[in-house]
């Protein structure tokens, strides 16, 4: 049997590809009728090493509202991991029970390990600090759903750049398009991959670092906040220290304009003040929603179930 | 200095000089019941100095290993005195199992089992990318 696709990185989809999931993510929404049973019989796992509460209940909701089944693990205690299992046994085990699988893993790599186990399509719902492609295919949706379009934007992303993966795979999905500008906002210590750095100098992509949210603020299209992320730091020193470097409230938003998108890949702790919530700028409640519509349409696509067709919305 | 030359073997030349030893255990040489003459620091117009080794055996070899070690060599492969073969050794695509990931991130730190590869991403840097993290080697 031929191997279906994985998506370990964003970048294993093509902006058309992209662009066919946006128009399917927004058929769904359109539709629903039309899409909940076409997953009947399919199950999917989610297989999640490491803790998460809307990546794993979006994948789950997703599965469901296509009229599939869901099965799988919600931390690696309550797997054969912890009793030893490598990646690749469980992969391969559970690749004979199931169509597709979304797995998350605290180590950097592990779906590429577990894709090359099985031939059911893998997708990678976060590495360590290394990928999160369907976070990407979210936000994606997300800027798409609000700007209406991914060229000629300016955005700010604001915190931890270093060990954000939200953040290393949205700059590589958005280097893809003309005259995007990146304003990199963080602490020293927190500054984004040399990697990252010369990934957007080769695709000829404005970008800039500074210190200063407030300052930056004014020029934005877009504000990206990530959550200094504890799990991160082998030193809780260093984390205590850094993780309150950004707090977005509304006099610092007094700075900004007012079609201005505000997004955050979820959980926040404090890095976005409450009172931001009702303001129409904030739109993370609204990304988390995208965040399914996008999952049942990356399900669709990587079983290779066609949709007939979708209604121009 | 004389070394006797190879009957039917393999002659390691133009090894960056200081280097000789290191290719000597990554060939495991020490394992071969030939003859091996390792020569250190001879004097060469193209370098200044070189190292050579001369196996008078011929053994299957790691080219990828090698190139990875030192691009520059040349493998001259001798049989009744005659050159039959000299390959100049390029920087390898693919390493396997050559060198190790050293980022505690990643999944091959926790798996032992896991084959360890890494993706030539710039030839002129010499860089190279773990196929699982992405974590950056440079030669």
């Amino acid at each position: 049997m031929e191997k279906l696709r994985n998506l370990i990185n964003i970048t294993d989809l093509s902006t058309q590809e992209i662009e066919e999931l946006i128009q399917v993510a927004d058929d769904i929404v359109a539709r629903p009728e039309h899409y909940q049973d076409i997953c009947q019989h399919k199950k999917l796992a989610t297989l999640f090493f490491e803790p998460s509460t809307r990546t794993r209940l979006s994948f789950e909701a997703a599965m469901l509202e296509l009229g599939g089944s869901v099965l799988g693990f919600s931390s690696a205690n309550s797997s054969s991991a912890a009793k030893g299992e490598s990646v690749s046994d469980t992969i391969q085990t559970v690749g004979n029970y199931v169509d597709i699988i979304a797995m998350r893993h605290p180590k950097e790599g592990a779906p590429v390990v577990g894709a090359s186990r099985t031939s059911v399509p893998i997708i990678n719902a976060g590495d360590g600090g290394h990928f999160h492609p369907t976070q990407t295919l979210t936000d994606l949706l997300t800027i798409h759903r609000k700007k209406g379009r991914f060229d000629h934007l300016t955005i700010g992303l604001c915190g931890d750049l270093k060990f954000g993966r939200t953040v290393h795979s949205l700059i590589e999905a958005m280097t893809r398009y003309d005259s995007v500008e990146f304003v990199l906002i963080s602490p020293n210590e927190l500054q984004i991959p040399n990697y990252l750095k010369h990934l957007m100098d080769e695709a000829q992509v404005k970008w800039s670092e500074t210190t200063d949210l407030e300052t930056a603020l004014p020029a934005l299209d877009i504000l990206y906040m990530t959550r200094v992320q504890k799990e991160r730091f082998f030193n809780e020193a260093d984390y205590i220290r850094l993780k309150d470097s950004y707090i977005l409230d509304l006099d610092k938003l007094r700075h900004a304009q007012e079609e201005l998108v505000i997004m955050h890949p979820l959980p926040r702790v404090n890095e976005i003040a409450t009172e931001v919530d009702d303001d129409p700028r904030a739109c993370y409640f609204f990304q988390a929603l995208c965040g399914k519509h996008i999952r049942m349409a990356l399900i669709l696509f990587l079983l290779g179930i066609t949709t007939g067709g979708t209604q121009n919305v | 200095m004389n070394i006797d030359g190879v009957t039917t073997g393999i002659v390691l030349d133009h090894i960056e000089a200081g280097k000789s030893m290191e290719i000597y255990e990554l060939l495991k040489l020490d394992r071969l019941d030939c003859s091996v003459a390792i020569i250190q620091n001879a004097d060469s117009t193209k370098y200044g100095k070189k190292d050579i080794i001369k196996i008078d055996e011929d053994i299957p070899l790691d080219f990828a290993a090698l190139g990875y070690l030192d691009n520059k060599i040349t493998v001259n492969r001798v049989h009744n005195h005659e050159l039959v073969e000299k390959l100049h050794l390029e920087l390898p695509h693919e390493l396997v199992d050559i060198i190790a990931c050293n980022n505690p991130r990643c999944i091959t730190s926790v798996e032992p089992s896991i084959v360890q590869k890494f993706k030539l991403v710039n030839p002129d840097t010499k860089e190279y990318h773990c196929i699982y993290c992405d974590s950056e080697y440079h030669r």
